[in-house]
């Protein structure tokens, strides 16, 4: 008998938390419903109001909404998951079996991944037919919207096995957690149009990752004549790409350096 | 498995074990609440890091656990399994597929005695069906060497009678078991040699027999003028003969206890409880 397959292990641990995720119906709702109540609520307050290039607050809205639902899923939810999974005892069980951390790891990733795909369709739907936004076309979008969602997605997930350590109880998690994503949508352009921060909390802000996952979603679903109004008067490809491999390295460092399999004092 | 010695944490939960569980043999580690039972196991499984000594476990280290080595083990944790949304199947099922070998998950499911439940979702079994959900999921890989953490504290009577022919037929399998527990009933039954700890040490090791064997005194007891009497004897049958010489007719309440292995147990946990107070006020002392 042959011990299984590396990419059949990431596959049956994918298939696994996505079994397990549809199951936990409130997770699920969040995930889902979540972006989408955002969308319509603001939607409804500050729709109408143009920014400028014949964008309306709603589909720069939108473009910030797909960034920051790949911070909730990867991010918020993955570390507060993980953190009440090694209260439970369910990451120590794991540990006791053959499965490698690293296919483990990238199990969690192709789950995001799956639920993220899933998320955004949802939300371009509704923005498609309630606030007739237009999908782009053109395949270079498509192709940018990839790069942007698949490194934006694994550095939020590396990043959310991370964090799932700071918290020292699963209970502690959703405190620790929360205000952190909270914090990053105000200030990251997501909440607010970016340009329209303080100089120096735009400067923080541009540290994070974020920032750079709503500008670059903004590139794909907003008019090429908006990148003039962004910070830089540029779409700032090449940035966004740095800075979100940056936070990716970080994410893969920190989560193979501070993850614990187990409760703190129970080693 | 091989020779195993460990000293651990500050407060030596574990202070300096020798330990060597022979191939295909059922081992209990038997000892009161606190007394390291744990800690040791888990040392051995690869959880915890050991302060001192030195440990081979199926000829590897278990503080530095490998993929091949997990595949030849087996581990039921003290905690009953978590409350998760997935089937026994299915969580059995999941299990299987990160082993090179395993076992039939039909097979194993009808071992423990969970086929009706098999398509229930864990939040609904009841703790001791959870317990049996662990039993399987820890030999599902076809272990060769399979770690139980108190498997049976919980189940009623039934439920371990149950549990005590399944590690039965794990054993005849040729599986290697190393099982804690503080019923000494299970140790009894199950165990070929038991190993009685105690504050981190080692106070006896031997067959569940030869323990038994260690008590020396029976204990004669029966009521006269004076009340309830009881006398520790090694030689019962002398004593009782002297007791027919005082009295005349029945004895009232005479009974002859021989010594069970609970007497034994006692007495090594509680000498190893007055040599650790020996020991504090000996320190304080000095």
């Amino acid at each position: 008998m042959s011990r299984p397959a590396y990419p059949a292990l990431v596959w049956e641990r994918a298939v696994l938390e996505t079994k397990e995720f549809v199951r936990s119906r409130d997770q699920m709702i969040f995930i889902f419903a979540f972006p989408i109540i955002f969308l319509v609520l603001f939607g409804a307050i500050l729709g109408g109001a143009e920014i400028g290039a014949g964008v309306n607050f709603t589909e720069y809205f939108l473009a910030g909404m797909i960034a920051t639902g790949i911070l909730n899923t990867g991010f918020q939810s993955l570390a507060i998951g993980i953190a009440i999974d090694r209260d439970n005892d369910v990451l120590k069980r794991l540990y006791g079996t053959p499965l490698p951390a690293s296919a483990f790891f990238a199990g969690k990733v192709l789950h995001v991944l799956m639920v993220s795909i899933v998320q955004i369709a949802l939300l371009l739907a509704v923005g498609a037919l309630a606030y007739g936004i237009n999908l782009p076309t053109d395949p270079d979008r498509w192709i940018t919207f990839a790069w942007v969602f698949l490194l934006g997605t694994a550095a939020s997930t590396l990043l959310g096995i991370g964090a799932s350590s700071l918290p020292k109880t699963g209970r502690a998690a959703s405190a620790i957690i929360t205000p952190i994503v909270l914090v990053l949508q105000f200030i990251s352009g997501v909440f607010f149009v970016f340009t329209q921060l303080p100089t120096w909390l735009q400067n923080f802000a541009e540290l994070f990752p974020l920032k750079w996952l709503a500008q670059g979603m903004r590139s794909v679903f907003l008019p090429e004549e908006f990148a003039e109004l962004e910070a830089r008067m540029s779409w700032e490809h090449s940035t966004i790409a740095i800075m979100l491999v940056v936070w990716l390295v970080l994410g893969s460092i920190l989560a193979l350096t501070t993850f614990r399999w187990q409760r703190a004092g129970d080693r | 498995m091989t020779g195993l010695r460990k000293t651990y944490g500050s407060k030596h939960a574990v202070d300096g074990l020798d330990l060597t569980i022979k191939t295909g043999e059922v081992f209990a580690l038997l000892g009161p609440n606190g007394a390291g039972k744990s800690t040791t196991v888990e040392i051995l499984e690869g959880y915890r890091k050991r302060n001192a000594g030195d440990v081979t476990v199926l000829g590897v280290d278990p503080a530095h656990p490998t993929r091949e080595w997990r595949e030849r083990l087996g581990i039921m944790l003290q905690s009953t399994s978590s409350v998760t949304l997935l089937t026994a199947r299915e969580a059995i099922a999941h299990t299987a597929r990160l082993y090179p070998n395993p076992r039939n998950v039909d097979e194993v499911i009808a071992e423990v005695g969970l086929e009706e439940k098999a398509d229930a979702r864990a939040n609904t079994l009841s703790g001791g069906q959870r317990r049996r959900l662990d039993v399987a999921l820890a030999v599902i890989g076809r272990p060769e060497l399979v770690f139980l953490d108190e498997p049976t504290t919980g189940f009623d009577p039934e439920a371990r009678r149950q549990f005590w022919r399944l590690i039965e037929t794990l054993r005849d399998g040729g599986t290697t078991i190393l099982l804690t527990t503080h019923y000494l009933d299970e140790a009894e039954y199950l165990a070929d040699r038991v190993a009685v700890i105690a504050n981190g040490s080692l106070v006896a090791l031997d067959t569940p027999k030869g323990l038994r064997r260690r008590a020396e005194n029976s204990t004669v007891s029966w009521t006269d003028a004076a009340g309830h009497q009881s006398v520790a004897t090694t030689t019962p049958t002398a004593v009782v003969r002297d007791l027919l010489a005082k009295h005349k007719g029945e004895i009232p309440d005479l009974e002859v206890r021989n010594p069970s292995l609970e007497d034994v147990y006692l007495e090594l946990i509680g000498q190893a409880d007055a040599d650790l107070a020996d020991a504090i006020s000996q320190k304080a002392q000095a």
